[in-house]
């Protein structure tokens, strides 16, 4: 069973919509014993930092996700806010961050000719292989939505990197913890693949 | 860098999708349902979707419908209509729709758009902007479905509703709606060069040329159309259509 982490903010719907399509048994919970008992998790998330931050700490749930994804070594897919969330701070705002991975989150700077959010889609281009992203190609495009990017401290945490008047982290990969800065929920069966092969993963 | 978007805008009137021409003579054009299945299995880029009643009316959103909606569409999808509330905006996020459009809301209470962007993020607010040109040639923003002046300019509203927390505007020319005959390119040029955030303009297009002017001439971030992608011939047949964007826009890959 793969639960996606219900802490009151995010895309949870759309998640579990996809997650319906590519056959995979999943549901949504805020339970300590459905996290316990979960074979996988996916953070889900939108918006602002700071809120996704505070209403995840208020839901009591950092304790028992910080252990079975350190210590138990669950695999954690973090989607768009919930990947950002996986860093240890945003300019965003001022909550700490989970810090699951050691990056910061920066705000892309507003140029004349670069609208900010970056809203639309974009290739990625894969810096490694990785089962996560297997079957993408050249054709593959991902939906964005965002004011803010993740920059990890080591480039091989960087799994895909996308095109933004700058080259940025689109994804991140570390042992047992995965990121998207995208919507895979939202990019057809680009996303749809990728949702198929964290299910698979094994 | 950036694939150019773009984004079928389709209308809801008594749970049925409609298409109308200078915001009047709605025309039955088919089931919502069917209709965004068909979009979805066209991958289109993205989908929007206005109740162009529900302000008028008084009434919320239909989030039975949209509940049904969000589970078809694997591609980002903007609701507008009715939404008056945060609590409104956050019923919708929760079925799954990433976006949601004021317009008479915000021109009643700018604010409203930055308690919706503190909460879920300006990302998340689109604002949708109505306008029309004065037989002067001067452009105003309207109200209601097009039926009321509210004597602001374009420019001055979508800088203000940038300030209050927007994320995007959604730029429509009632003039232009279901005309086919090109989008208001200097309308949208003023709109994009006033704004930081992305615009996207919407009403006129009839044609693959027309769609790759605004970005062009205008530099918007999407198009938006209706007629364009549901009618097919000169005698309109009702024809759901979306282009294969990689080859019909230049630019996209």
């Amino acid at each position: 069973m793969i639960v996606v982490v219900d802490y009151g903010v995010g895309n949870i719907a759309s998640v579990l919509n996809m997650l319906k399509r590519v056959g995979a048994k999943a549901k949504a919970s805020n339970l300590i014993d459905d996290i316990v008992n979960a074979e996988k998790l996916i953070l889900p998330g939108v918006g602002a930092f700071d809120a996704g931050m505070k209403t995840l700490r208020e839901s009591g749930l950092i304790d028992v996700l910080n252990q079975q994804v350190l210590v138990a070594r669950k695999p954690v897919m973090g989607v768009c806010l919930g990947s950002q969330m996986l860093g240890r701070r945003s300019e965003e705002g001022i909550e700490p961050g989970l810090g699951w991975i050691d990056m910061d989150i920066k705000r892309f700077e507003k140029r004349p000719e670069r609208k900010v959010p970056h809203m639309g889609w974009s290739h990625v281009s894969c810096n490694y292989e990785h089962p996560l992203v297997q079957g993408l190609t050249d054709e593959s495009r991902y939906y964005f939505v965002h004011g803010y990017y993740m920059c990890p401290d080591n480039e091989r945490d960087t799994l895909l990197t996308a095109d933004y008047g700058q080259k940025f982290t689109a994804a991140v990969a570390k042992d047992n913890i995965f990121g998207f800065q995208f919507h895979p929920e939202k990019s057809h069966r680009f996303g749809m693949q990728l949702f198929k092969n964290f299910v698979e993963l094994i | 860098m950036q694939r150019k978007r773009v984004i079928p805008c389709l209308l809801l009137k008594d749970r049925g999708l409609v298409k109308t021409v200078k915001f009047k003579a709605p025309k039955y054009v088919g089931d919502p349902i069917n209709a965004i299945r068909i979009f979805n299995e066209k991958e289109v880029d993205e989908l929007v979707l206005l109740d162009i009643e529900a302000s008028i009316l008084g009434r919320e959103p239909d989030y039975e419908l949209l509940a049904e909606v969000a589970g078809e569409c694997f591609m980002p999808i903007c609701y507008g209509g009715g939404i008056r509330t945060l609590e409104h905006a956050q019923r919708i996020f929760a079925l799954g729709v990433e976006k949601i459009a004021l317009n008479a809301a915000a021109l009643a209470d700018v604010e409203l758009l930055r308690k919706i962007a503190d909460q879920f993020g300006s990302q998340s607010v689109v604002c949708s902007i109505d306008c029309k040109k004065s037989l002067l040639g001067r452009y105003s923003v309207y109200s209601q479905s097009g039926t009321k002046d509210t004597k602001v300019s374009p420019v001055e509203w979508a800088k203000r509703v940038e300030d209050a927390g927007a994320g995007e505007i959604f730029l429509n020319s009632i003039d232009r709606d279901g005309t086919m005959q090109g989008y208001d390119i200097p309308l949208i040029k003023s709109v994009v060069a006033g704004v930081h955030i992305p615009v996207v303009a919407c009403g006129g297009a009839g044609s693959i040329a027309d769609l790759n002017e605004p970005f062009e001439q205008a530099g918007v971030s999407a198009v938006a159309a209706g007629s364009f992608f549901v009618f097919h011939g000169k005698h309109k047949a009702v024809l759901i259509s979306y282009p294969d964007l990689n080859h019909s826009l230049s630019g996209n890959k």
